[in-house]
């Protein structure tokens, strides 16, 4: 509703662009999920933490899997442990409900209060499960078969969405989102998120430490490049090793935090040399 | 609650553009229209165009590959809508009249904004908004974005205007006009997903590993066996077990569909249900030995590369089979004369498809142009299709099937 309009403004610990929180917005005005795509290590999943934290509200996390299907977000029917329950006859088993777990989804349409659901890296499960959503996240209702319970949202949950793009998503699906691409935040937004995370680091290690990442970024041929929460970490271990700037123009210490992949090793190597130990924003 | 205008009006400014979305190619819908119509009659917008801009883009797009179609269409649609920009320009004034000092200022950056003439300012800045007619990233004199210009955002210049950005009143068919997405575009992007999307259909699923799945028949079963005494019996999931083995042909004639190599080869990396998948490299036509990487360097035997996969393995063979016949049918008949093969090619060739149970070959080349010699011989040894979406699917649907042959 419009009175609720603008509500979401990031949080001390979360740093977000205007065109996010627009977004965010939007879709909690119109009800509809929010998805969220973008470059690994921007911070898809903390969005939906930020997002609890800002409006006051509980957050229900569904960490899809390979092997996730949709119906188990509603619910689990414990057949197992009701045949053996039944074994032995020390149990009623008469309650089929005892034997109904609810899953995120279903906990997040069942909730007292509003909610925010998150239902992290759509993409990993089956080609078919965003479709199988549809219907539960547009009219938030859903009944369990073997009890014949139906429950309804009374608050329809704020619906955050994430999704790496390693699948391609079913059209109907993301035609009920709202979409939204997160940028590789540029140098000023980078420097607010690693304040955040790091208040005390000084001026110039900072700087130089950002001139570095984003050399490496660009290094080419690089099979994965170095994202948010990798220099956030980085930082850390330089902080933590007490590194001073200056150190940073000719080496770069705990390289290993930064870079994964043996290849990547060997082509930042490779670029280093190639730059002969100049400051690295010269042949940037 | 912000002024609720009637959404005819809306639909009188804003159906043009969804149709020109439309015949852009982007796929959007009326359920999309409608939801857009229910936002701007929320006000979600905040009654200024740069609102409208990324309302728009949440509810219009629904890929990254999108975005930079969508700035196309709205900065071609929306540049000289009269009535918005009045209402940009009086934000943008009035926030000028009223400058906000940032909290920390630097004292010679003050003296700089100082020296600079309001109105000056305000003639030059309308002056050039009406001479640029392109989008601008970086330099110093257009309105863009990312220069020392005194005219944009993300800019270095002491006592510019700023445009666009947080203050929610910036031209959005300026920010449209920047085409920040563009890299986001590649056509080729969507081509690997497509093509992964293909590939995942050669996944052929198998119980494998711990026994956790109840298996109700089974477990009926046994009961029964058992006079009723509950028996439960499980069974391990499904899981794809399947190796993707893909030999590709480079160098020669095989240069201009590169990036068509290289996006099959991406997309068979993306495609994560393969238990395993690896690359070698050939020229023209296999002899003794593949090569493990495309210098050449790294020889792998047949016989070693027999060892290294199953039969299981899906072999994919990537080439044009475009050669000198003779390459194919001559002993010593390799175009590079150091493989010295003691056999004709297509000796080493059916060994490698009596091997693998499932095979294939991959021609990046148009199929009207198949009927080459060498291309008809290696036809014979090995199902061909052509490197496209559709031709990928063939492929898998065909070696899913019947091992391709």
């Amino acid at each position: 509703m419009a009175q609720d309009f603008s509500r979401f403004s990031g949080t001390d610990s979360y740093i977000t662009s205007p065109e996010l929180r627009h977004s965010v917005n939007v879709a909690a005005a119109i009800e509809r999920p929010l998805l969220v795509r973008g470059e690994p290590g921007t911070g898809k999943t903390l969005l939906a933490t930020a997002i609890a934290e800002d409006l006051g509200l509980e957050l229900i996390t569904w960490y899809v899997k390979s092997t996730s299907k949709a119906a188990d977000g509603l619910y689990v029917y414990d057949t197992v442990k009701r045949l053996q329950d039944s074994r032995f006859g020390d149990h009623d088993v008469s309650d089929i409900r005892q034997y109904i777990q609810l899953g995120p989804l279903g906990r997040a349409l069942t909730s007292e209060r509003q909610v925010v659901l998150l239902i992290d890296e759509i993409d990993k499960a089956d080609l078919e499960f965003p479709n199988d959503l549809l219907h539960e996240l547009d009219v938030m209702e859903f009944s369990v078969v073997e009890t014949g319970d139906s429950h309804r949202a009374t608050h329809r949950p704020v619906v955050v969405i994430t999704s790496n793009a390693e699948k391609e998503l079913p059209d109907p699906f993301l035609r009920r989102c709202i979409f939204h691409f997160i940028e590789f935040p540029d140098e000023d937004l980078m420097t607010r998120i690693v304040r955040v995370h790091h208040p005390k680091i000084g001026k110039k290690l900072l700087e130089q430490c950002l001139a570095r990442f984003y050399w490496l970024r660009k290094v080419k041929g690089l099979r994965k490049r170095p994202s948010t929460s990798e220099l956030v970490d980085w930082i850390g271990a330089l902080l933590a090793a007490g590194v001073q700037p200056g150190q940073l123009a000719t080496e770069i210490p705990f390289l290993g935090a930064l870079i994964k992949k043996e290849e990547d090793v060997d082509a930042v190597a490779k670029a280093m040399s190639g730059s002969s130990g100049r400051w690295p924003r010269d042949d940037a | 609650m912000p002024e609720i205008s009637s959404t005819t009006d809306h639909a009188g400014i804003f159906l043009p553009f969804f149709y020109r979305l439309r015949s852009h190619g982007l796929k959007v819908t009326p359920q999309q229209w409608l939801t857009l119509i229910e936002g701007l009659a929320r006000g979600l917008h905040g009654s200024s165009l740069m609102g409208f801009y990324s309302l728009a883009r949440g509810i219009m797009v629904k890929d990254e590959a999108e975005l930079d179609d969508f700035d196309l269409c709205f900065a071609a649609h929306f540049r000289g809508v009269d009535a918005e920009v009045t209402a940009i320009e009086k934000a943008v004034w009035d926030w000028l009249e009223n400058p906000v000092p940032p909290h920390a200022i630097d004292p010679e950056w003050l003296k700089v904004m100082d020296s600079v003439d309001v109105a000056a300012l305000r003639a030059e800045f309308e002056r050039r908004l009406a001479e640029q007619d392109e989008r601008h990233d970086g330099g110093d004199y257009w309105v863009g974005t990312g220069g020392t210009s005194a005219f944009g955002h993300s800019g270095g210049h002491p006592g510019g205007i700023r445009v666009g950005g947080d203050h929610g009143a910036g031209t959005a068919v300026q920010v449209a006009a920047e085409r920040r997405y563009q890299e986001h575009r590649k056509d080729r992007v969507l081509d690997t997903r497509q093509l992964s999307v293909a590939l995942t259909k050669l996944r052929a699923l198998e119980r494998t590993g711990p026994a956790d799945e109840l298996d109700l028949d089974d477990t009926i079963d046994s009961t029964a066996r058992e006079g009723g005494e509950l028996e439960l019996v499980f069974k391990p999931p499904r899981e794809n077990r399947l190796g993707l083995l893909l030999a590709m042909d480079i160098g020669g004639s095989m240069w201009p569909f590169k990036e068509l190599v290289d996006t099959l080869f991406s997309a068979a990396h993306q495609a994560r249900h393969f238990k395993q998948f690896d690359h070698v490299y050939f020229h023209n036509c296999v002899y003794e030995r593949v090569y493990g990487n495309a210098a050449f360097s790294e020889k792998i035997q047949l016989g070693e590369l027999f060892r290294r996969y199953d039969r299981e393995t899906r072999l994919v063979l990537v080439g044009d089979a475009y050669m000198y016949p003779g390459e194919i049918t001559d002993r010593f008949g390799a175009v590079d004369w150091t493989e010295r093969n003691e056999r004709p090619g297509a000796d080493y060739l059916e060994r490698m498809r009596d091997h693998f149970s499932h095979c294939a070959w991959l021609n990046p080349m148009a199929e009207h142009s198949w009927d080459a010699p060498s291309i008809r011989l290696i036809r014979r040894i090995f199902p061909m299709y052509p490197l496209t979406v559709q031709g990928v699917e063939e492929l898998a649907r065909d070696l899913a099937r019947n091992g391709g042959r």
